[in-house]
């Protein structure tokens, strides 16, 4: 089952609650999933559960790159680790562990990367991950999703559990607009047609999807039809969708709270630039280190808002 | 220890160390040095110590290795060879193209191979999650971990040892190869790291040291390694760089070296020779 309800209005749900009742759900139905934290249980709502489940929660301390190395010996024993700690330390911190002890050595883990850009706000720009989706989409074998609301959370969190690979999920701990029904199942590799359109196709991740939803609506106003698509999967890529609403639209735009440097704008770029090259434009972020602010003043600062992509979209449909 | 215990075991590591040669040999230079050093504790190891089946190597209940350094590769599949985890002839494979046997260890390769190893540091703490995961999983299995001590420079080796002693992981066996030696020089001069045995009292380990390329003396420490206390073991190994073949021991530069068809008969010679000794 899968219905889109998107209104524009926020979903009540905090995303760090739904991460703390979803990993003991996960565990509590799979002895197998563990759950390894970083010394940040108390921010995504999962200490009462692990200080009562301690030999399915373990506490690593404040290492994330030995937390990782000791999930995937964990995957190699047969568990299905779950691992969770702020996106920059679940990338830069641990990289290499990912890449060689999990991904390269055929340890399949999950990782959990929260507050991925500009959603890190008053953490400011040591905590702030514009580059995480370059690193694991560079990872062969990797999965990596930029989440878009509470409910897509639950839905690729379960089917991470099992699949192979290192799988990297960036989510924000706190609201996000409505986009799915509750109960909803989400097919990683699949893109979702949010909105359709006839003059620009706009793929968009994460907190994008809610800017590029009222984008549309204003482009309407002006008179151009814009799709809106969201892609939460950044790899695999839905490349069928790609293909097929630049071929349908002429134009193509992403929005992504990440560097322009290799998401999915380059993700995008990859797939028309082989198979259907139209004019296309992005909203990201203009190759810079994070800075401290509300959420708010920092999607302006860095343009990721839904007047960027207003701008961008007219842009790239002159081109056409 | 029985004398004919022991000359099994010293019988073993001396084939240890031909094979590792051998392969080493067939592509005409390797990482010998760090190879001879753990040829003995890989044989007290293999030789008796360890729970596994060489016809089921993925028995989730045997006991695992993980050689965190992984270049000692040929000296695992020297003995994985010598015990029979695949042909002995496969060890002139090594590093060519599609070998089963890369120049670092890969699970994903080799029958026998428990853990893939090569960036320094990183088998440490997968050493630690399969510990962690046989615990979790009920399983009466210990997990040996070999650390080089020039690998020891790596941050990750103490997070992990850390980690090990935080959660009591008593199904862990640390075994560090003192060798005293890496790739740039005597470790005392690139980056001499302290007392391990100090530092390893002092993260929470139950600790010895013994002469590394003893074979009995090794057996012994490794024995006492199956009560389980609550704390993980450390057995620090005073080792040769090079053991087993003087010539290499006293090259000093001797991590990664060339190795010529007149020293490989020699020394191959040299180990047959004492071979017969022990088997008689």
């Amino acid at each position: 089952m899968m219905k889109i309800v998107y209104t524009g209005e926020m979903d009540p749900r905090l995303c760090k609650n739904v991460l703390g009742e979803t990993i003991p759900a996960l565990a509590e139905r799979d002895p197998d999933v563990v759950y390894l934290d970083a010394d940040l249980m108390s921010c995504i709502g999962t200490g009462k559960w692990a200080g009562a489940n301690p030999d399915r929660a373990v506490n690593c301390g404040i290492a994330e790159a030995n937390m990782v190395g000791v999930a995937c010996g964990l995957a190699s024993a047969g568990c299905k680790p779950i691992v969770h700690t702020f996106g920059p330390f679940a990338s830069r911190r641990c990289y290499d562990q990912a890449f060689l002890s999990g991904g390269y050595a055929g340890n399949d883990i999950t990782i959990i990367g929260t507050d991925p850009g500009v959603t890190a706000a008053l953490n400011g720009g040591t905590h702030m991950p514009f580059e995480d989706v370059a690193l694991y989409r560079a990872m062969p074998g990797a999965t990596v999703i930029d989440v878009t609301d509470p409910t897509l959370l639950i839905s690729v969190l379960s089917q991470c559990v099992d699949r192979p690979g290192v799988k990297y999920i960036r989510v924000g701990r706190k609201q996000y607009a409505k986009v799915y029904e509750e109960g909803s199942e989400l097919p990683i590799g699949r893109a979702v047609t949010l909105r359709e359109g006839t003059d620009i196709a706009i793929f968009a991740a994460g907190i994008m999807v809610h800017e590029a939803m009222q984008a549309a609506k204003t482009l309407e106003a002006e008179g151009v039809s814009a799709a809106v698509v969201d892609m939460f999967t950044i790899k695999p890529l839905d490349e069928e969708a790609v293909a097929s609403w630049a071929k349908r639209c002429g134009a193509v735009l992403t929005a992504e709270n990440h560097n322009k440097y290799g998401g999915l704008w380059s993700a995008v770029s990859e797939v028309l630039a082989q198979r259907c090259p139209v004019p296309a434009g992005y909203v990201a972020v203009e190759d810079e280190f994070g800075e401290v602010g509300p959420q708010g003043y920092l999607q302006e600062r860095f343009g990721l808002t839904a007047a960027r992509i207003v701008e961008q979209a007219r842009a790239v449909v002159a081109r056409k | 220890m029985e004398a004919a215990t022991k000359k099994q075991l010293q019988a073993l590591a001396v084939r240890i160390r031909m094979a590792a040669l051998e392969a080493i040999h067939s592509l005409g230079s390797g990482h010998l040095g760090g190879a001879l050093s753990i040829a003995d504790v890989l044989a007290a190891l293999y030789g008796g110590e360890m729970k596994v089946d060489v016809n089921n190597p993925k028995w989730p209940e045997r006991d695992k290795l993980v050689c965190s350094k992984g270049h000692a590769g040929p000296a695992v599949y020297g003995t994985l060879a010598v015990k029979g985890y695949f042909p002995y002839e496969e060890l002139k494979t090594l590093n060519r193209p599609g070998t089963r046997l890369p120049s670092h260890c890969d699970r994903n390769k080799t029958p026998g191979v428990d853990m893939t190893t090569g960036s320094l540091g990183q088998g440490t703490s997968l050493a630690c999650g399969m510990a962690l995961g046989d615990r979790l999983k009920g399983r009466d299995a210990r997990t040996f971990l070999i650390v080089g001590d020039g690998e020891s420079n790596e941050g990750q080796v103490w997070e992990a040892m850390a980690f090990a002693a935080a959660k009591g992981l008593d199904n862990l066996v640390v075994l560090l190869d003192w060798n005293k030696r890496q790739l740039d020089g005597w470790t005392e001069d690139v980056y001499p790291m302290g007392d391990y045995v100090a530092k390893f009292e002092a993260f929470g380990f139950d600790t010895v040291k013994v002469d590394g390329n003893d074979v009995e003396a090794v057996a012994q420490a490794l024995e006492r390694t199956r009560r389980r206390g609550g704390k993980p073991y450390a057995i620090v190994l005073d080792t040769v760089k090079g053991a087993g073949i003087q010539e290499v021991a006293d090259t000093a530069m001797n991590h990664s070296i060339p190795v010529s068809d007149e020293q490989f008969e020699r020394w191959t010679a040299q180990l047959k020779a004492e071979l017969e000794g022990l088997e008689g």
